[in-house]
Parts: structure tokens; sequence; C-alpha cells
């Protein structure tokens, strides 16, 4: 009934029900399930697809949440074969739920251990960013920049710092999470008591990254007028590749403490059509070739530790020197508890 | 007492009172007669105050109207098609005016009661407007613009879209109702009829001009112009020059106290007979039946064909017909 | 041929064409039943048991909503701000509903037209054009960002055009002398209105209310963008509980919880939409609108426009603004380097997103119309509860959170065909939005065609088809245009729904905006704000091209 129902209906629409691709795995195809801000270079899937003489369809969600969500929904009759863009803040979810299933890539052995969070390797890591409060050089002399966290809750800082909600945007649950890192659950000045500093020093708190980097920030493109926005490490150099003069240094840096590493992952899907060819494209991505490509367009390092920089990339990016961390697992059991009790602070 | 004087209305460049100036005394009824488009509404709009005049003065024993909001005149007008509101019932409609003036609640009802008697629809305040015949809708929209007492009472076309027999038949009680209770009224219309039935003075408004003035009698009797004269009904009109006392006209010779020049004459419907020894022949080209009479077209040689009322034994198609000409009209 | 087969030959006829009638009559139910069950209900219903059954204790989910004061907070926040956004978008386009609807000036139609744009703009477009006007640097000179006046005030922008074509379309067919009669009775200008004017305007407040609330109601957007979580509606708590906590029971409870207060809603409404056939003396709108007098009148009209043009004017034209200016300066930068593949981040040039728009636009248009058109027929000629519920079902679409129901195509499209990851989902959604315009739309029109007509054409010799292919077709073609020239700017501005689909990559322009807008740099900023432009003004064409087909005033937008 289901099937006459829907042919009924999309016969009318689509060109007909025969057309349907319901054949088993077919090889020529290879299906990559990503979200809003994965981008390559012309040039770079295409050169995967002719060592294999197959087509890379690329699949999008919203965000990397969203693309999870949809993921473990669809768990064992899987959108696609591979999945890029995991983060390490979502990373528990999926491999809880079992969408993944484990490849050890050779391209590992070139990736830092640090970045390896999966022990069983259903995750690859493939690319890392840090989040960073990023400061208006027009405003903020680079002597005079915060140097802690506990200096955004201070006096000079009042009324500068814009936010993202950690419930709606990653750098923002980032930054949450370099907070929580940073001054801990217990203890005479909790995570909580620091974000109630941040909520008197006249803190804003954004949606999204787009309304706090362009709508409240103001340095670089932004329209706003508060010099310091949690960012990411690599808005300095994107400032200075995206704008339409050649500039001889970025209008915005970055403050080197409290900066949140967001970690990356790609996966072979459980129940995929092309596990093999899944696989093969994770390599492809621990490659060279992908890796050296990554900056540029998605403004974050690549995992591969021989991949080689590019000029503008190097000369404008800072890795921070001290990194917070929280295990995927516990930020996973924490999430949401997390994320209300931060709503209990900020939204009294 | 309303005195109008020069009143000049312009709408988008076009004039649509030209000077008009009327006056009307206390609990006297004028009905203004005009074809449609001739300014009949946009003058009841002006005194009214809802069109405000471009020139000239109206007023109310003496009391320059110009400042006073449309509200403050304490007039009446009853709207062509009543403009009842149809959210309301009778009774609602009806104390509309009343409830603005803030009267006591048992004096409105009181009222209310008492005018939709005046108009025959004693009881009805509680039916809903909606379901309402014509000649219904007409006696509440009256009842309403006569409750809360007008100084004067506008009646825009009242009987417009109502069938004949009960035109007749209300233009007879709305006179009676207006002279009973001294209502000072001024009367629209484009049927000289209705004019004639409801009016103490008459004012024929041609393209926002005042075409005649006077009493019914008056006009009737003595058309200002050809115009006048085909608009109030006359149908037998000819120019005919006048030389010492005696006009020739293409179908008789008359004798005029016309002074020697060229005028128009009317000959009055019941001015005609058929007379077979008449000098005047004719052959009958039109026959109609009318009810009471037969309305006869008789062409002449040399003329304009004649229009005859013939009250029984009409003379048929084609029949050669003798014309007696009684009373002549020199306009 | 003798007389009895004569007879019987036209039995036969009269057989086919009843048999004709009666095929033709269960296809416009049949049609867009079967697409409302497939598209819209299944998909719903399939999410929300998933949602419901992953909860150990079923129906628990629906305990926890109401037991936790966080969830009761957003209950009662959704509840009020849209009681407070309707009123004051009543209360601020009424004046333009009234200028509209009474006077003549020159550009008048333009300019209704121009009123309609941002109902039709993504909001995350004008969100950020709101910060421009009410943040801290804004041209008003305060800092409302964060506030709950944001969000009405977007709100107002948002649906100030429904109360100016609803409420306007029946004022400007209101007969004037019904005032006029109470000012002469002795009623002040405030008293006339206020005891006429209003209550027979009433049908169109409370239609044009009921919609305004139902936007505002599931507003997600706006909330979003201008309330920073501070304040959630439903609709964002459903999105909130979906993708950052996968919590599916509370996300599923809250839904049906606002798919009941929805038809709630649009049942108010559709029982206003039965009286507001209630007959009322009509007169045609070329008759009750003239030009303004004098001084008083210049100063309404010209006020009233002057306020709409500066608030629905300013956040379009800084979107316009920024557009054009690169580095300070005035520049056309940002629309040159939308060719710009390479290093483009959209993954394709920013320009095949307008191709991939108005492609889709186009599909959902056709499918808005052929389902719209169809379902139409049955809600204007049947009367009474088949009409109201089928009404009330087309309408609930708008009132289903656009999460619940990507969600849904992915948990019920995945067999027999797999239909989850398939373009054809996009004009899907889309036209599920856009559908309830284009029966908004056709319906007063096939409405007004009095029978009357018909039944001249019958006299005249046309069989039943044939009059109604020549009387009631016509009429509705030209109903229909305006309808599909809704349905197409409804599908180009669509964002939330196409949002929540897993997409091949065809970035519609919303999309594209959206991803543009997620990276640092300003010529990414300017060509977000150079396609928002685009879009903007092919919405515009698209609205304007409207006003040319409509048939007098009949249609509720």
């Amino acid at each position: 009934m289901r099937v006459i129902a829907i042919c009924l209906a999309f016969g009318l629409l689509t060109a007909s029900c025969g057309t349907a691709d319901e054949a088993p795995p077919s090889p020529d195809t290879l299906t990559l399930v990503t979200h809003q801000s994965f981008a390559v270079s012309e040039g770079t899937i295409e050169l995967f697809e002719a060592q294999h003489d197959i087509t890379v369809e690329i699949l999008r969600s919203d965000d990397a949440g969203a693309m999870v969500n949809q993921a473990i929904l669809t768990k064992g009759n899987p959108l696609g074969d591979v999945i890029f863009g995991i983060d390490n803040t979502f990373l528990s979810r999926a491999l809880d739920a079992g969408i993944l299933e484990a490849y050890e890539s050779p391209g590992l052995a070139a990736v830092p251990d640090d970045l390896k969070l999966d022990p069983e390797h259903r995750a690859t890591p493939i690319d890392f960013g840090d989040v960073c409060v990023n400061y208006d050089r027009s405003v903020i002399n680079d002597g005079e920049a915060p140097k802690s966290l506990l200096e955004l809750a201070g006096e000079p800082a009042r009324g500068m710092l814009v936010v993202e909600n950690p419930a709606t945007s990653s750098p923002g649950l980032a930054f949450l999470l370099a907070t929580i890192a940073e001054f801990g659950e217990d203890g005479e000045y909790t995570w909580k008591d620091y974000w109630a500093d941040l909520r008197d020093n006249d803190v804003v708190v954004t949606a999204g990254w787009d309304d706090a980097y362009y709508g409240r920030f103001s340095g670089g493109a932004g329209q706003g007028d508060r010099p310091l926005v949690v960012s990411y490490a690599s808005s300095p150099p994107a400032e200075v590749i995206f704008s339409e003069t050649p500039l001889d240094e970025a209008p915005t840096g970055i403050m080197e403490a409290g900066c949140f590493r967001q970690i990356e992952f790609a996966g072979v899907l459980a129940g995929a059509d092309a596990p093999e060819l899944a696989a093969e494209f994770i390599d492809f991505m621990l490659g060279v070739e992908f890796q050296e490509d990554i900056p540029l367009n998605m403004f974050v390092f690549p995992a591969n530790a021989e991949a080689r920089l590019p000029e503008a990339f190097v000369e404008y990016t800072k890795i921070p020197d001290t990194l917070a961390t929280i295990s995927p697992d516990v930020i996973d059991a924490n999430r949401q508890r997390w994320i209300e009790e931060w709503d209990a602070v900020m939204l009294p | 007492m309303l005195s109008v004087d020069r009143l000049t209305v312009e709408l988008h460049g076009n004039k649509i009172l030209d000077g008009v100036s009327i006056s009307v005394a206390d609990g006297d009824v004028l009905a203004v007669l005009g074809p449609s488009g001739s300014g009949k509404t946009t003058l009841l709009r002006t005194i009214s105050g809802l069109q405000q005049p471009t020139e000239g003065t109206l007023r109310w024993d003496g009391e320059d109207l110009s400042v006073v909001p449309v509200e403050e005149r304490g007039f009446g007008l009853m709207f062509q098609d009543y403009a009842l509101f149809p959210h309301q019932s009778i009774g609602a409609n009806v104390a509309f005016g009343l409830r603005m003036q803030h009267r006591p609640l048992e004096e409105i009802r009181a009222r209310v009661e008492e005018v939709l008697d005046w108009v025959g629809m004693t009881g009805l305040e509680d039916r809903r407007i909606t379901n309402l015949s014509g000649g219904e809708q007409q006696r509440v929209a009256l009842a309403r613009a006569l409750a809360p007492s007008p100084r004067l009472l506008m009646l825009d076309e009242p009987l417009g879209s109502l069938d004949r027999a009960l035109r007749e038949r209300l233009i007879v009680e709305l006179r009676q109702l207006l002279v009973d209770h001294a209502i000072t009224a001024v009367y629209v219309t484009h049927d000289q009829e209705e004019a004639f039935t409801v009016a103490d003075d008459l004012l024929v408004l041609r393209d926002g001009t005042v075409a005649q003035s006077g009493t019914p009698e008056m006009v009737y009797r003595r058309p200002a112009d050809e115009w006048t004269a085909r608009f109030l009904g006359f149908r037998n009109i000819v120019r005919a020059r006048v030389i010492a006392g005696e006009a020739v006209t293409p179908w008789a010779r008359f004798n005029t106290t016309a002074d020697n020049a060229e005028h128009t004459f009317v000959l009055p419907p019941d001015g005609l007979t058929v007379d077979p020894d008449a000098d005047l022949k004719g052959t009958v080209v039109g026959r109609a039946f009318r009810g009471g009479h037969y309305l006869v077209q008789v062409a002449v040689p040399d003329g304009p064909t004649l229009d005859v009322e013939v009250a029984r034994n009409a003379p048929t198609l084609g029949a050669e017909v003798g014309l007696r000409i009684g009373s002549v009209v020199a306009l | 041929m003798g007389r009895r087969d004569a007879a019987v030959t036209n039995a036969t006829r009269a057989q086919r064409v009843d048999g004709a009638g009666r095929l033709l009559r269960s296809l416009a139910v049949g049609i867009p039943l079967v697409f409302l069950i497939v598209v819209f209900l299944y998909p719903l219903a399939s999410i929300l048991i998933t949602g419901l059954s992953g909860d150990a204790r079923p129906l628990a989910a629906f305990g926890d909503v109401f037991a936790k004061p966080s969830l009761r907070g957003v209950a009662w926040f959704t509840l009020w701000q849209a009681i407070a956004s309707t009123l004051l978008t009543l209360v601020l386009a009424m004046p333009a509903a009234y200028v509209f609807a009474r006077y003549e000036f020159p550009g008048r139609s333009l300019l209704r037209a121009a009123v309609t744009i941002p109902f039709v703009l993504p909001t995350l477009v004008v969100g950020s054009a709101f910060l421009a006007v009410l943040g801290p640097n804004g041209a008003l000179g305060i800092d409302l960002s964060s506030t709950i006046w944001a969000i009405l005030l977007a709100h107002v922008f948002y649906n100030y055009a429904v109360i100016v074509r609803t409420v306007g379309g029946l004022w400007a067919n209101l007969d004037p002398r019904l005032e006029e009669a109470a000012r002469i009775l002795g009623a002040g200008r405030w008293t006339a209105f206020r005891t006429i004017t209003l209550p027979l305007l009433r049908p169109a407040i409370a239609a044009a209310s009921s919609i305004v609330f139902l936007f505002t109601f599931t507003s997600f957007g706006v909330i979003l963008v201008l309330g920073n979580l501070e304040f959630r509606t439903i609709e964002v708590e459903i999105w909130r509980q979906t993708m950052s906590f996968l919590n599916l029971p509370v996300a599923a409870a809250l839904s049906v919880l606002q798919l009941v207060a929805v038809s709630l809603i649009l049942l108010a409404y559709s029982r206003y939409q039965e009286r507001r056939a209630l007959e009322q003396s009509l007169a045609p709108a070329s008759s009750t609108s003239r030009k303004p007098q004098n001084a008083r009148e210049w100063w309404v009209v010209g006020g009233t426009l002057s306020f709409t043009a500066i608030f629905l004017g300013t956040p379009l034209a800084i979107l316009a603004e920024r557009s054009l200016r690169f580095g300070g300066e005035w520049s056309l930068a940002a629309y040159t380097s939308l060719g710009d593949g390479a290093d483009s981040p959209l993954f394709v040039p920013a320009t095949r997103a307008i191709g991939n728009s108005l492609g889709f636009a186009l599909a959902a248009m056709a499918i808005a119309l052929v389902v719209g058109i169809l379902a139409s027929t049955v809600i204007a000629y049947k009367r009474g509860a088949v009409s109201t519920w089928f009404d009330l079902l087309l309408m609930l679409p708008l009132g289903t959170s656009a999460v619940t129901i990507g969600f849904g195509f992915l948990v019920a499209f995945d067999s027999p065909i797999d239909l989850r990851t398939s373009p054809i989902l996009i004009p899907l959604a889309h036209s599920l939005i856009a559908i309830p315009f284009v029966v908004r739309t056709v319906v007063p029109v096939m409405r007004t065609i009095r029978s009357r007509l018909r039944e001249a054409a019958r006299v005249l010799g046309a069989s039943p088809l044939r009059a109604w292919r020549e009387v009631d077709l016509p009429l509705i073609a030209r109903s229909g245009l305006v309808a599909a020239g809704f349905a197409f700017a409804i599908s180009l501005g669509e964002f939330g729904a196409t949002a929540f689909l897993v997409r091949p990559d065809r970035p519609t322009l919303p999309v594209a905006i959206f991803r543009l807008l997620g990276r640092p740099g300003e010529l990414n900023f300017g060509r977000a704000m150079a396609l928002s432009t685009i879009l903007m003004v092919l919405t515009a064409v698209s609205i304007m091209a409207i006003e040319r087909f409509r048939v007098g005033d009949t249609g509720e937008f």
C-alpha cells in the first residue's frame, strides 16, 4: 500500500518509479555525507574520482550537529558511505550510536597521537582548529590584548566581548568547554561563577557565529562595535585572504589562552553500500594533496603532520600555547546539563 | 433656514457644482431635480459637510457652517441605497443618532418606537437589516434619519431602487410625514413626478448649475428652456419665428403674446387632440398602449413628429388623422 | 436518426459528462489528499512515533514538558509574544491598510506590492539587517538588540503585509457611506470608526490576526537571530532539543503541543472565514478610494506612507548598501566576485545558487499550483465540514516545525524508494509551505464567481464542464497567476525547511547566503550581502508581477 501511495504521488512529480535506485551496491559512486562548512579546491575531489573511476556525490547537512543527528536517525540504512565533519564535541554521540565502522587508515601514522581520540579507529581525525578569542587590532594593541580568560571578566574588558550561545553554535560550545576545563565544576570559583562575572561584565551572547562576528564584532569585516569575539584562531588569515585589496597584516589577532581545540573526524558509515571505497576515501583525505588543500578552504589545520602549510596561513595564524581539553565522552555525558546550567546563569 | 450662496465644488479639476444658490425656509420641502451626473448628490454631501466647497457659503439661520464639522451640524441625510449598518439591528440603526446625542436609554427606546411607528415598522426593533426588502430598508433609513430630529433632512433618491407601484405609494406617505412633522427637507431625485409630488419648491439642476427654480406649478407651466422642458417630459417642442403676434410653425400658425423674435414653443400633451375636422393632417407612425391612454405618434408633412395622448379609440398604424392644437406655451 | 435514438444518445452523453465530472471531482479531492498524506502526514507521524517511542515510558515526555519550569516558560513566552506581536502588528499596520484602501496616490499599486517583500524574505538575511538598525551602532541610536522589542518589531516587519492586504482588502470594499452616515448622525471621526468601520472589518481583522498569530507563534529565525535563545518559542525549543540534545521524546511532545495549539488557531480562523461570507454591503474598490482632498488628508497619507517606507525600507536599504560597499568605499566587487568558483566557500560559483533557486522555485510553484488549485475547488465549492477540515489540513504545515518535517522526511522516505537525499524533497518541502497561500489566493476568487454567471453560460448552451471552462477558468487562471507568483517568491526565500534536509550539493540562494555568512572575510560578507540583494530583487519582481494579474481585490494576500 505504501509503495502504491508513494509511487502515485511521486510518479506525478518525478520521472517514474522505475528509475528509482534500488540496485545492490553500485561501485560507481561514493556518497560523502558532510555539512555546510566542508569545502575543497576545485579539482581535489576530481583527483579521487579519476583514481577510482567513480563519481563522488556530496550530501550536506546544516551543521555538524544536524549531520550527526541525521546519521543517527538513519542508522543501518545510511544516506551515504563516508561521513566527514564529526567534531570532538559530537564524537561520543556518534560512537555510542554505533553509526561508524572501524577502519584503521595507514595514513594515521603521520597523525599526532593527541588527535586520535578513538582507540578503535571508528573515527579518523582529518583536521583540527582552535576556537580562540579574537580581538580587533584597530582598537586593542597587541600588547594590551587580554592574556587569560579571567581578564575577559575584568573591568578593562567591560562591554567588549561577544560570545555565541553554546546551544546553537559550535564555537560557542567550544568556548564554554574551554571555561569548564579552566575553572572546573568544583571549588571556590567554578565555571558558573566565571560566567556570572562575564554576564556582569556586559558580555553579549548571539545565536550564531555569523551574528557575533559580522553583527557585533568591530574587527575585520565586522559591522559591530565590540572588539572581542569568540572565533577561530584561523580567522585572522581568512581576513587577509578574503580581502579585495591585499593586506600587509591581519586586521585582527587572537588571544592565545583559553582556546579549545576542535578536531574533525571522518568515518565509514555502518551499512554503507561501498565500504571499501569509503575506506579509500578516508585514506585520500589523510593524503598529502587533500591535507594541503584544507587550510585555505576550511581554515583549519591538517591532521597529517607531513602536509605543508600555505605561506599566508603560516604567516598569519598562531597555534595557541595552551589548550583546554575535555574528553569526548565527558562532553557528551554532560552537554545537556552544562548548556542548561549555562542558560540558568546567563538567562536568569 | 438654510441658505446656500454661490456654491462651487471642484473635484479633480472638474466643476461638479458651479455657483449654485438655494434657500429652504423652515418647514419647507425643496426638491432638487436633475439627471444623473448633474451634481445632486454632491450638493447634499456639501450641505452635510462630507464634501468641502471650493467656493461659496453655507449658512443655517445666518450661522456660517464652514467651520462646523459634519457631526455637529444636526442635519440628517438619507443615502441613496440607504447605507444601513449591516451589523446592527433595525432598532440599533434607528437609535444610532440618539446615542450619539447621549440621550437617556429610556428616551432613546421611546423615540425609536415612535419613529418606527411613523414609518409603519412598529415593533420590528430586533429584526436584522440583512433580510429586509427594499421598501422596508427605505423605511428604516428614513426612521434612522428622522430619529434625532434633524434641523434639516436631506434625502438622496430615497425611492430610486424601488418598484413603481411602491414608489407611488411611498412618495405620498413621505410627503404626508414631512408635512405632518413640519420637517425642513431637501429632496433629491431624477424623477419629475416624485419631485412635483413632494416639493414646496423645485430646483432643476443641469451640469452643476441651476437651470430653473420656483414652485412646481411655475416650473411645469413655464419651463425655462428647451432642455428643461424636455427633462420635464414635454415632447412636442418647436422653434418658431414670431411676427406681429403670430408664430409660424411647420404645423400651424398661433397667436402669441411673445415679441418679434425666434422663440421655442411647447405643446403640452393635453393641448393636442385628435379631431377629424382639424386642418392639420398627419399619418399615425407609432402607437403604444400606456394603461390609462395611448401614446400615438403622428408624422406631419414639413415638421417634427407629434406625440398625442388619446384616451380611447386610438387610430391604428398608418391611419390618416386630423390634429387640433389647443394651448401653446412660449418659453 | 429517430427521436428515441437521440434520447438514448443524450442519455449516454449525459452519463459520460457525469462520469467525467465524477472523475474530476475525485481527482480534486484525491490528489491533494494523497499529496498531503505522503508528503506531510506520513513523515510527521513517522518522526513523532520515532520520538515518542524512544522513551521507555511513552507519553512521559509530555509530563516532562509540563513539569519542567523552563519548558513551561517557553510555552508561556511563545503565547504572550505571539499575542503581543499580533496586537502590535495590527496597531502599526492599520493606518497603512486604511490609506491603501481609501486613497489614490501615485505609485499605489507599486508600493502595495513592495510592502509584501519582507513577508517572503528569509529571516537570517533580515535578522542581520535588523541588528544594523536596532543594534548598538544602529540607525535608531538605541540598542534594542537582545530585547523583546527587537523581536516584536521584526515580527511587525514581517507581517505588516498580512494586515495591509487582508484588512485593507475588505476595507477597500467597504462602503464609505456607512461611516459617513454615522458622521451625519452625530458621530465624531473616532466614534464612527469604532462603532461602524471596526465591527464591519472584524472578519478581516480576525482572519489576518489569526494568520499573524500563527506565524509569530511558530516564529523561528527571528527569535533565533534576535533573541539569542534568551527568548525561546516552542519552535526554537523543538530545534534545540533535537539538534543540541537529540532529545527526540521531548521534541516530539513539544511538536504535538504546538500542532494542537496551531490547530486551535486555525479552527478559529476558519470559523471567521465562514462568517466572512456574511452579507455585507460591499462596494467595488474603485468606487471607495479617491485622491486626498485637503491638507489633513495629505498629512494622513504622507505620514502613513513615510512611516511604512522607513519602517520596512530601512532594513532592506541597509542590505543593499552593504552589498555595494567594499573596503569602506562604494564598489561592485562583491557582485563581480560572485562568479568565482575556486576560492569561494560555496564550492560552486555563487551565481549557480541563483540558478538552483530559480529551478527549485519553478518546481515548487508547479507542484503548489496543481495541488493548491485542485484543493481550492474542493474548499470553494463544497461548503461545510469537508471544506473546513480540508482547509485546516492544508494550513497545518505552516504550523509544523521545519526540523520536525526535515527529520520526518529522513525517517519516512527510506523505502521502498530511497528519497531521503533526492533533490525533489526541496521543492516538495517548499510547496508544502506555498500551498496554503495558493489556496488563500484562489478560494476567495472561486467563491466570488457567482453561480449566476455560470447559469448564464448554461442558458447560452454550454455544458456544465464547458461553462466552468469558459467562465470560471479564465477568472481562476488569473488568480492562479497571482498564486504562482506568491509560491515562487516563497520558495525563493525559504530557508528553514531547506536547512534541515540532507541535500545534494545544490545550494539555494538562502543556503548560499547562510554559508557565506558562516565564513570570516570581507569578501564573503560582501558576497552574502550581494546575494541577499539579488534575492530581494528577484522576490520583488515576482511580487510586482503578481499585482498585474490580480482580479479586483479578492484574495487574501
